[in-house]
């Protein structure tokens, strides 16, 4: 992505380095969201219907986890995939993969938390219903899920959002490589720091606008389905 | 298919629930039989709600025992509950029943015909598609009632079904339960009319603050009140 | 109701996902702790793809400060270190996590500083004596202070001087931890004084203001070396794919053309790898 270009010129040439960019971007922002939700709704959803000593004190720290600093966990999986630490055999530093494993471990405690909310609140309207029709454990689950999943799709776009926009945690764990590393936010970090400040601008303009299309996607899908539901 | 279960006859032994500190049910000892419908009455409070649920097994009493056919242990087949005020899940009417016909062991072979027949039993037959909670307060009262009947219940506890609807509508739900009722499913329920009580009860329990105050057949409960409290409820003045 | 049809979906995509960005990966490839300044200045963008046509060897930069690259080293997260701080280069030689330091090029730095010139040292050429003044002055003046090489380079200058900046500074020192982009930016912002590496400044856009005021002090000279990280302390390093790359840097074709890498036909860095003391 040559400096003398703008962000406009680039993306109306379809610049190879700038559509390299924001795929690497989307795949490791959605792959988080996907591995987050696979941990994070079932987790929420237990917490949600399970009573437990210190469920509250759990509840509470959840919620305080959607604060997570991605710098922060940038540094901590860092030190855990680095060829020193604990996972180091397994060569992840400075990879997409490690790139995701970070965004998935920041964005879990939002997609769990919002879960657990959302599903505390309906259980609490299913609750005698489902007693009644003698609904077991997992149906209860199953059931909440389903026919929560408007609500659930919402708290995925949060932590799409989130992951998307973030660079703290990519770009410690990913080093920012060209070609290889490199997505839309730490692009945006290095041509600022290059003093390209109206690429930089340009660039973070595309990213918003991605971001804007995937969300009227997703609410375009949702008004399409909620037609059928109630 | 399995086996014929039985609930019957539903027995409560000296029944007390306490809920924060407060007494709700006290010295509860009764039977629902197989038979006519049986109608609790009483003011608000009296425990007719909390009655209804132990007597379907969704709360435990703190004393006493309920048992089903003499088993306390008795899961919740064949039994069906429609609360005051039903919840319809977010999907569409029959939808709704769909679940409660797999929830209670229906196969899926027969889930639509059996679905369309309580549909049609209840009245609401062209709405299946509708979401269901976009439906009129009668038209959910009457799902709900659709929802029970998919458990092919042997008896059937029906919390004040009328309590917020309109005349015509309260007319229809009390056709259908005449209908139930004609099938053999023996009906509890609970109402704040007094002529509902008197159209569609047999038995006439009342309840005053968590005790069976008096209980008969209908027509000796109004025409020869034997307690003060019942001649103050049929007179209009047994508040609370 | 769960069903196996769901877990063999999830299962599929969670693979496919896993997998994809492996794609990208290519497997003839080494990491590289090199400094943001080199990266900032391009020169990677010019040589990396000529050695890749060459030996088909894909050199991945992870670009930090000079002390946060030898410390990403000495982790054994990359297969060879390329920064320009001789001294903090030795110390990690004799540490033991490197194999051998080769010199490749040099650049200078230069002072920079506001076109008003506040401190009134433009066209000074003991470089020093500017920083003093500016000090004496209390001009603002930014500093990297990220452990780079760029920063120990200019602690160095001020000891030259006499000054123990860590104790003597003022208000007017501002140390803000980040790169030598970030450092420009800041001083075009602030209106103050900075020193860069001609290579950054040169390539820098943002440069508004800001002029050079020192330059050409020998002092300022500024020598760029690159080591392997040493196998015998992390065996899984690339070794041969990075003694490649070395190779190559210090070779007549690697050394000619890091010479042709110009911006505005200037070049920036000039190579030195057949000079002993470098």
């Amino acid at each position: 992505m040559s400096g003398d270009h703008s962000a406009l010129e680039l993306v109306l040439t379809a610049d190879p380095a700038l559509i390299a960019i924001v795929r690497l971007s989307l795949i490791v922002s959605l792959s988080a969201v996907f591995f987050s939700a696979l941990v994070g709704v079932p987790f929420g959803a237990l917490i949600a219907l399970t009573r437990f000593p210190g469920r509250e004190g759990v509840i509470v720290v959840l919620n305080a986890l959607m604060g997570l600093p991605p710098v922060v966990v940038g540094l901590a999986i860092y030190l855990m995939l680095s060829r020193s630490g604990p996972l180091g055999e397994f060569g992840l530093l400075f990879t997409p993969q490690a790139m995701v494993i970070a965004q998935t471990v920041l964005i879990t405690p939002i997609i769990a938390a919002l879960t657990r909310q959302t599903i505390e609140d309906l259980w609490i309207e299913y609750r005698d219903e489902l007693a009644a029709m003698n609904v077991g454990p997992a149906g209860r689950v199953a059931t909440l899920v389903w026919d929560a999943r408007f609500s659930l799709v919402t708290a995925l776009l949060a932590g799409f959002g989130r992951a998307a926009a973030e660079v703290g945690a990519v770009i410690i764990v990913g080093g920012n490589i060209e070609g290889f590393t490199r997505t839309m936010t730490t692009a945006i970090a290095l041509e600022t720091s290059k003093g390209d400040l109206p690429l930089a601008i340009g660039l973070g303009l595309v990213l918003m606008t991605i971001v804007v299309a995937i969300n009227a996607l997703a609410w375009v899908a949702r008004r399409g389905a909620e037609r059928y539901a109630g | 298919m399995r086996a014929p279960l039985s609930n019957l006859p539903v027995q409560f032994d000296d029944v007390g629930v306490v809920a924060g500190g407060v007494t709700i049910l006290d010295s509860i000892s009764l039977t629902f039989t197989p038979g006519a419908p049986t109608v609790l009455i009483g003011p608000n409070g009296s425990g007719k709600t909390t009655l209804l649920r132990a007597a379907m097994g969704l709360i435990k009493p703190t004393r006493g025992r309920v048992t089903w056919a003499g088993s306390d242990m008795m899961p919740p087949l064949r039994r069906a509950i429609v609360f005051q005020r039903p919840t319809m899940l977010r999907r569409s009417a029959v939808a709704n029943l769909h679940y409660a016909l797999a929830n209670a062991g229906i196969g899926r072979a027969q889930r639509s015909a059996r679905a369309a027949e309580l549909l049609e039993l209840v009245g609401v037959g062209e709405l299946g598609e509708r979401p269901a909670r976009k439906l009129s307060g009668g038209e959910q009262q009457r799902l709900a009632l659709a929802r029970a009947l998919a458990r092919d219940p042997e008896i059937l506890f029906l919390d004040e079904p009328t309590a917020s609807l309109d005349p015509a509508a309260t007319k229809a739900i009390e056709d259908v339960i005449r209908a139930v009722v004609a099938r053999g499913i023996k009906v509890v329920m609970s109402t704040h009319d007094l002529g509902e009580a008197k159209r569609l009860a047999d038995e006439i329990v009342l309840m005053h603050r968590g005790r069976i105050v008096e209980s008969g057949l209908v027509a000796a409960f109004f025409a020869k009140p034997r307690t003060q409290e019942a001649k103050q409820f049929i007179a209009g003045e047994l508040l609370v | 109701m769960l069903t196996r049809r769901h877990i063999i979906t999830v299962t599929a995509i969670s693979t496919i996902l896993l997998a994809a960005p492996t794609a990208f990966a290519q497997d003839k490839s080494i990491v590289v702790a090199s400094t943001t300044s080199t990266q900032d200045s391009g020169l990677f963008g010019h040589i990396l793809p000529l050695f890749k046509a060459k030996t088909g060897i894909e050199v991945k930069v992870v670009a930090q400060g000079t002390g946060q690259a030898l410390d990403t080293a000495r982790r054994g997260d990359a297969d060879v270190v390329f920064v320009h701080a001789k001294s903090a280069e030795e110390k990690f030689l004799s540490e033991g996590f490197g194999v051998k330091r080769f010199p490749v090029m040099y650049n200078d730095f230069v002072i920079i500083g506001p076109k008003s010139d506040p401190a009134g040292i433009k066209g000074q050429k003991d470089v020093a004596v500017a920083l003093k003044t500016i000090k004496d002055k209390g001009i603002p003046f930014i500093s990297r202070g990220d452990r780079s090489g760029t920063h120990i380079a200019e602690i160095n200058l001020w000891k030259a001087v006499g000054i123990d900046i860590a104790k003597e500074k003022g208000p007017w020192y501002k140390s803000i931890g980040q790169g030598m982009g970030a450092a420009l930016n800041a001083a075009a912002a602030s209106n103050a004084y900075v020193m860069s590496d001609r290579g950054t400044w040169i390539s820098f856009k943002n440069k508004g203001d800001l002029v050079i005021a020192v330059e050409g002090d020998k002092r300022l000279f500024n020598q760029y070396g690159v080591m392997l990280v040493n196998p015998a302390k992390h065996p899984h390093v690339k070794k041969e794919l990075g003694q490649a790359f070395i190779n190559w840097l210090i070779s007549p074709e690697g050394q000619k053309a890091i010479a042709d890498y110009k911006i505005n036909g200037q070049q920036l860095f000039y190579p030195n790898a057949g000079d002993p003391s470098a």
